[in-house]
């Protein structure tokens, strides 16, 4: 009481609304109002860690060269938390999912869109990071980030960042036909462990002490999608990206697609023992657990082996398996041999047990 | 992966599945306790493997499921106002009270927390001195130890923000209660392995003696609950009832002594109500005398509702053994995890939902 009485009548502190610091460490609603320090904002963080020939002209719009093929066009948004968790962040997810669902959509992924919706108070050092991260991916996957947008919302009306891409691409023949075309016999195939990102996302937000901590997969699939094309293009019906809803969501979405049963074995599932140890823990099921650079490709009847072969021979996906295959319509879209006992129904995975994971 | 790999290996469940059928003259009707032991057996289908040997009718066991309309709508009440946050364990923040859920409490702006242990309700409450954080305490013997540490955190803290609503059920007058119904059909009991963990299992002797039905403490996993079964049926088939331990890599005869001193020093046995059960002497805990300061019901004496029950569940018939959840006219129809009727088909430990997801195709 008596330092506050001291401070009120001994001391003034000139405070004019109007004024701006001239420097300031953190995102400030100024950053959003289209003046000066957005203009700094823009062109000192953002162009100058993600510059290419596109983004120097700073128009509204970025224009363009013409393409032989098709256009593919995705967009995803990025809520995570935290922003960055043990094997990724929030700027590398950020690149790597909308590159993901070009490639395993057929197309060549070529040119991103950016948007940060930022919060007041965010730390412009952590920015620069997540920048530096996003620009790395960018450049690991020869895509382009080519117009973006900076908006900043008042403290409490975001959780620091959220971050929106969307990505073109080129569609390279020949294009899978996807899941309404499977049949009978065709095989399933995983690329890698399953559930690492929703594990890491969990283990570093809850700030659970697991002994190995899990590690997100998060990464491209680019380079395995091009070489599984390159030698099996002809034999592969579909691919998927097994993000949110894990690969019981994928299988679930196939098996609606195509009117077929799709059946998996647990057994020939590739799961970390951290993964593992987390979900008896926890009492989840790896197979409704997020992944971030683990696909799910079906392949004819006979070409499942070939196809691992092929991921196995690249360090990203080197414990690919075979995980199933595709059945006529049974009494449940999707079933499951576990360690014992008769089938299961596989089912979704109901409601989220992780939020905001991606 | 150690310790779990061993106990799920598949040559050696046919071993013991093959043993139990030999041994068995007749089929037998066991009840497992536990939630947990319910999900093991038909997850892995040993239920199925063993139809028309062994019967197994699944417990009251899930502490989520049992837990009164009455406190969840509570929480519910006090999650409403802005001055309170409520946390809890994440299954219990689906399942509904007669006026929904907690979930569906923090959807209409409510602050509801999922936390992983009570140490981080009481951390919360240090970071929030401006909000009351109230802990709903929901669980068996195995979960109070830790929630009275929770509490007896709080009060060396002197932290004034912090509570509980206590739901915490005991088994064995659960137990009690259900042999003593003139419908039960059990024959022999799989006792919770992890009940039994922190609280030994001495006290069942008394049971096994007056109701003269074998008791065999039993784990989790696959050969561990083969095992259980096998030790109950060779029991049965020779006339004898027993107490045994089939769990003696987690259990041992007296428990987890400082485990049950904490619950000693702050809970009390206390008459509770169960969901689907009705009243049962001495099934639960309450926060002794000297503890009160830290009980939400004090704390907020206002904010108690009168409970719409759902006539349509009928949760009791299945966790008494008297149905099978598929024998429900609702099952899989009105009532799914998604529009659950009953806190059975809601907790992750429900007989209901456990039917519901690996029930053979």
């Amino acid at each position: 009481m008596e330092n506050q009485q001291q401070n009120m009548t001994g001391s003034w502190q000139l405070n004019c609304p109007v004024s701006i610091p001239a420097e300031t460490d953190c995102v400030t609603l100024a950053h959003g109002e289209g003046g000066r320090l957005s203009r700094k904002l823009i062109q000192e963080r953002i162009i100058s860690a993600l510059k290419n020939e596109f983004l120097e002209t700073a128009d509204d719009a970025a224009r363009l060269p013409r393409l032989e093929g098709p256009l593919a066009l995705t967009t995803d948004s990025f809520v995570v938390s935290p922003l960055f968790f043990p094997g990724g962040d929030i700027g590398s997810l950020a690149i790597y999912g909308t590159v993901n669902d070009l490639a395993v959509n057929g197309a060549r992924p070529l040119w991103l869109t950016l948007s940060l919706i930022l919060e007041e108070g965010f730390p412009l050092v952590v920015l620069d990071r997540v920048l530096l991260s996003l620009a790395e991916a960018a450049r690991s996957t020869a895509v382009k980030i080519v117009a973006g947008d900076t908006k900043v919302v008042p403290r409490g009306a975001a959780d620091g960042l959220f971050i929106n891409t969307a990505g073109a691409g080129e569609l390279i023949e020949p294009v899978p036909p996807g899941p309404a075309f499977l049949k009978e016999g065709d095989e399933l195939v995983v690329s890698g462990p399953i559930g690492q990102h929703g594990m890491a996302v969990l283990a570093a937000r809850e700030q659970l002490q697991f002994d190995p901590l899990p590690q997100s997969d998060c990464g491209s699939l680019l380079n395995s999608v091009t070489q599984l094309r390159e030698r099996i293009g002809d034999r592969i019906c579909c691919l998927r990206d097994a993000t949110r809803g894990g690969v019981a969501a994928v299988l679930q979405e196939w098996a609606e697609s195509s009117g077929l049963t799709l059946s998996i074995d647990e057994r020939a599932i590739p799961v970390t023992s951290g993964v593992r140890g987390m979900s008896e823990l926890l009492g989840l099921d790896p197979l409704h657990i997020a992944n971030e650079g683990t696909m799910l490709i079906a392949v004819r009847e006979g070409a499942g082996q070939e196809a691992v072969s092929v991921l196995q021979s690249l360090s990203e996906t080197a414990d690919a398996r075979v995980i199933g295959s595709v059945k006529t319509r049974g009494l449940v879209p999707v079933t499951v041999k576990r360690t014992l006992g008769p089938e299961q129904p596989l089912h979704d995975p109901l409601g989220s047990p992780l939020p905001r994971i991606c | 992966m150690k310790y779990l790999d061993e106990y799920r290996d598949p040559a050696a469940a046919v071993r013991l599945l093959d043993e139990i059928r030999r041994v068995s003259t007749r089929c037998w009707t066991l009840m497992e306790v536990c939630g947990g032991q319910t999900h093991s057996l038909l997850r892995h289908g040993i239920a199925a493997e063993l139809e028309g040997t062994v019967e197994l009718i699944h417990g009251p066991g899930c502490p989520v499921c049992v837990t009164d309309q009455a406190d969840i709508d509570f929480a519910c009440q006090l999650a409403k106002r802005s001055d309170v946050i409520v946390t809890s364990f994440g299954d219990m923040l689906r399942v509904p009270g007669s006026q929904g859920s907690l979930l569906e409490a923090r959807a209409r702006g409510g602050e509801v927390k999922i936390v992983y242990s009570p140490l981080d309700a009481v951390e919360l409450a240090r970071r929030h001195p401006e909000k009351q954080v109230v802990f709903f305490a929901v669980g068996f013997e195995t979960t109070a130890p830790a929630t009275a540490l929770a509490v007896m955190q709080a009060a060396q803290d002197q932290l004034a923000n912090f509570s509980l609503i206590v739901s915490h059920v005991r088994v064995q007058p659960a137990m009690e209660s259900l042999v003593e119904s003139p419908e039960h059909r059990v024959q022999a009991f799989l006792a919770a392995g992890h009940v039994c963990t922190v609280m030994g299992y001495e006290s069942y002797d008394q049971f096994v003696e007056r109701y003269q039905l074998p008791v065999v403490v039993t784990g989790f996993e696959p050969l561990d609950l083969l095992e259980g079964i096998l030790a109950c049926v060779r029991q049965l088939e020779a006339g004898e009832t027993r107490l045994e331990n089939c769990y003696s890599r987690a259990v041992q005869l007296a428990g987890n002594q400082s485990a049950q001193d904490l619950v000693q020093e702050v809970y009390q046995i206390a008459d509770c109500r169960w969901r689907g059960f009705g009243f049962i002497p001495s099934g639960g805990l309450s926060l002794q005398e000297k503890w009160q300061q830290f009980d939400a019901r004090v704390r907020f004496p206002d904010c108690g509702l009168p409970v719409i029950a759902n006539s349509e569940c009928r949760s009791y018939e299945v966790m008494t053994g008297q149905i099978k959840p598929p024998e429900c006219p609702r099952f899989g129809k009105q009532c799914t995890p998604e529009t659950p009727l009953g806190a059975p088909m809601v907790s992750s430990e429900g007989a209901c939902a456990a039917y519901y997801r690996y029930a053979g195709v």
